[in-house]
């Protein structure tokens, strides 16, 4: 079986945020991490190499310096590493991403593809079942858990008050949530051989069937019209006080407020 | 793709069980202002099995039309029986903006039906009006006006950015549920209904569903409570949860906790406010023991009056607080109770 994983690397939140001049992300200032949700996709294809056999390759669409965040993959166990990267691909919107992501995927055999529900920086949950749109696949949103049966995959899909296990035939794409499992750490002797294993790298040229007016800044439908730092109302009144005081204060506002 | 040719406000009525969501109604209350502006209509689009009798609420909540795609495969949610009825709806009635509620379901409808029709989507917006894009005018560049301004945060609530679809439509958003607000019911309004029988194909690409497995009911929705009483790690104990219990019942209130609580399995997940919970905006938001990291505020920074009890006092939590009270909760809460026990009985 040949499973892809799509995998993102995002900006560390915790790392503070920058932007461009015309108001995209300035991904190359910040810390980048594997995203999560991505890592755990990642985690389930190994799982299922280790139980009923795979071949796993991950792709990435991004800067250069996600060669990093892929030779994590490899070292986790990934068997092979794609990253697609191009000045003409930057800038992209979830429609003109999976656009892009779902040419590459073109170049690949798969049975399963998993992406990660959502990333941390964008936070859409877009790309994942936009890649299945463009390549006709069913998707599966949303994976709590993930089994192969034959021809099959079953999956545990998770909504606010209920699941649903679910069938869908191979080829299909599932995207997987942080919560189906914890993902393994790379082991030493993994990260010895990831540094010896070629990443493959694709240009925009090596992606097929990929309209130029579907792709970067340029290809995508959605535009930015301003973005900042969130304006956060100000902060309230603090006081220290004792217990009794405390609560003649809090009873104060809630009258003075017409809650009682 | 002529854009002209697009007109109206539509919103996709999630329903589940045969039961409108309540995010149906707070999208119809937001296309009804921007329908306003436009000098426009709104109309709801209903999918499901059986659903004739979910028109004359919308109706009521100020849809001016309702289309119901009434057939068998739409009985239960899957995303392709789903995504062909919406996309046959837009393709067929050409509306300029499309909003879906950015639940479990309406974040997998949303990008697949708007990859399918070839449009721009905005994940989880949190505010949306009608202006002008870009902003300012620019030299050398058109621009455009009556255009959808959608507003969302990113990056955990870091930053937010507002996103126009200048050039596609319709301009859909997927829209967080509790942000907006639904109209007040007007008793006997109707709307016009319109049955709409596109053909639902079956392909490869359809899932089948073995099993629905539905969670212990929760007896309230904290999305839905006027008064929220939220506890935290601070709290110490699932057992400790009493004295919030106590406080919530007094004033007639719901408890509702963090992640953290969620994570230690204090408290089961429908309890949750933040980012990867619920957003809530009561009218108070008692926030205890909550240290207030930004994926906590996000979900509740909307609430109308914040009042946060903390022995920390560099919490984050007094950064949105309208009232902070720095000291030992296990004192102040039970005291609180019993003073407002005292309060309400002498009324």
């Amino acid at each position: 079986m040949n499973i892809v994983v799509c995998i993102k690397q995002v900006p560390d939140t915790k790392g503070g945020v920058k932007f461009n001049p015309d108001g995209t992300l300035d991904r190359a200032a910040m810390l980048a991490i594997m995203n999560p949700d991505d890592k755990a996709g990642l985690e389930a294809a190994l799982r299922l190499k280790d139980s009923v056999g795979a071949h796993v390759t991950v792709v990435t669409m991004g800067l250069p310096k996600a060669d990093d965040m892929l030779r994590e993959a490899l070292a986790m166990g990934a068997d092979e590493a794609v990253l697609i990267t191009d000045r003409r691909l930057g800038g992209a919107d979830t429609w003109a991403t999976s656009s892009t992501i779902a040419a590459g995927l073109r170049n690949l055999d798969y049975d399963l593809v998993i992406t990660g529900r959502q990333a941390i920086d964008g936070d859409t949950a877009q790309v994942g079942p936009q890649i299945a749109e463009h390549l006709g696949l069913p998707v599966i949103s949303y994976a709590e858990d993930i089994k192969v049966e034959g021809n099959s995959v079953i999956v545990k899909r998770q909504y606010e008050d209920r699941y649903h296990e679910v069938k869908a035939q191979m080829p299909c794409l599932i995207t997987a949530l942080a919560e189906l499992n914890e993902p393994r750490y790379m082991t030493p002797g993994g990260i010895f051989d990831a540094f010896d294993k070629e990443v493959t790298v694709w240009s925009r040229d090596d992606l097929k069937d990929l309209d130029d007016a579907n792709i970067g800044l340029a290809g995508s439908p959605t535009k930015i019209a301003k973005a900042s730092d969130k304006v956060r109302k100000g902060a309230g009144e603090k006081v220290a006080l004792d217990p009794k005081e405390s609560v003649d204060y809090i009873v104060g506002k809630l009258k003075e407020k017409h809650v009682i | 793709m002529s854009l002209e040719e697009y007109k109206g406000v539509a919103i996709f009525a999630q329903q589940v069980d045969n039961k409108l969501s309540s995010i149906a109604f707070e999208l119809v209350g937001k296309a009804h202002e921007l329908a306003s502006d436009l000098g426009t209509d709104v109309t709801a689009v209903v999918l499901g099995k059986d659903i004739a009798g979910l028109a004359e609420e919308l109706g009521e909540y100020g849809a001016d039309k309702v289309v119901l795609i009434d057939n068998p495969e739409l009985e239960t949610y899957r995303t392709e029986p789903y995504a062909q009825a919406l996309a046959a709806y837009i393709n067929e009635y050409k509306p300029e903006i499309m909003l879906v509620g950015a639940t479990a379901i309406g974040r997998d409808l949303g990008p697949t039906v708007s990859a399918r029709v070839q449009t721009g989507l905005t994940a989880d917006c949190t505010s949306l009006e009608i202006g002008d894009f870009p902003l300012q005018p620019k030299e050398g560049v058109e621009q455009k006006h009556n255009q959808l301004l959608m507003t969302r945060p990113a990056f955990g609530g870091n930053t937010i950015a507002t996103i126009a679809c200048p050039d596609n439509r319709p301009q859909m958003a997927t829209v967080r549920p509790g942000v907006m607000q639904k109209l007040p019911k007007e008793a006997g309004r109707k709307a016009e209904v319109i049955n709409f029988n596109p053909e639902i194909k079956v392909n490869n690409r359809f899932v089948d569903i073995l099993n629905v497995v539905k969670n212990v009911a929760t007896t309230v929705d904290i999305m839905d409570a006027k008064i929220l009483v939220s506890g935290g790690r601070g709290i110490g104990s699932p057992e400790n949860f009493k004295i919030l219990d106590d406080l919530a019942e007094v004033l007639g209130g719901t408890v509702s906790c963090s992640r953290a609580v969620v994570d230690a399995g204090w408290k089961p997940k429908d309890l949750q406010v933040g980012q990867t919970g619920k957003t809530v905006r009561p009218n108070v938001y008692f926030a205890i023991g909550i240290s207030g990291a930004i994926q906590h505020t996000a979900g509740m920074e909307e609430s109308d009056i914040i009042i946060a009890i903390n022995k920390d006092e560099t919490a984050p939590i007094f950064d949105v607080a309208d009232y902070g009270i720095v000291g030992d909760l296990n004192k102040i809460v039970p005291a609180l109770t019993e003073a407002l026990k005292a309060e309400l009985a002498a009324k």
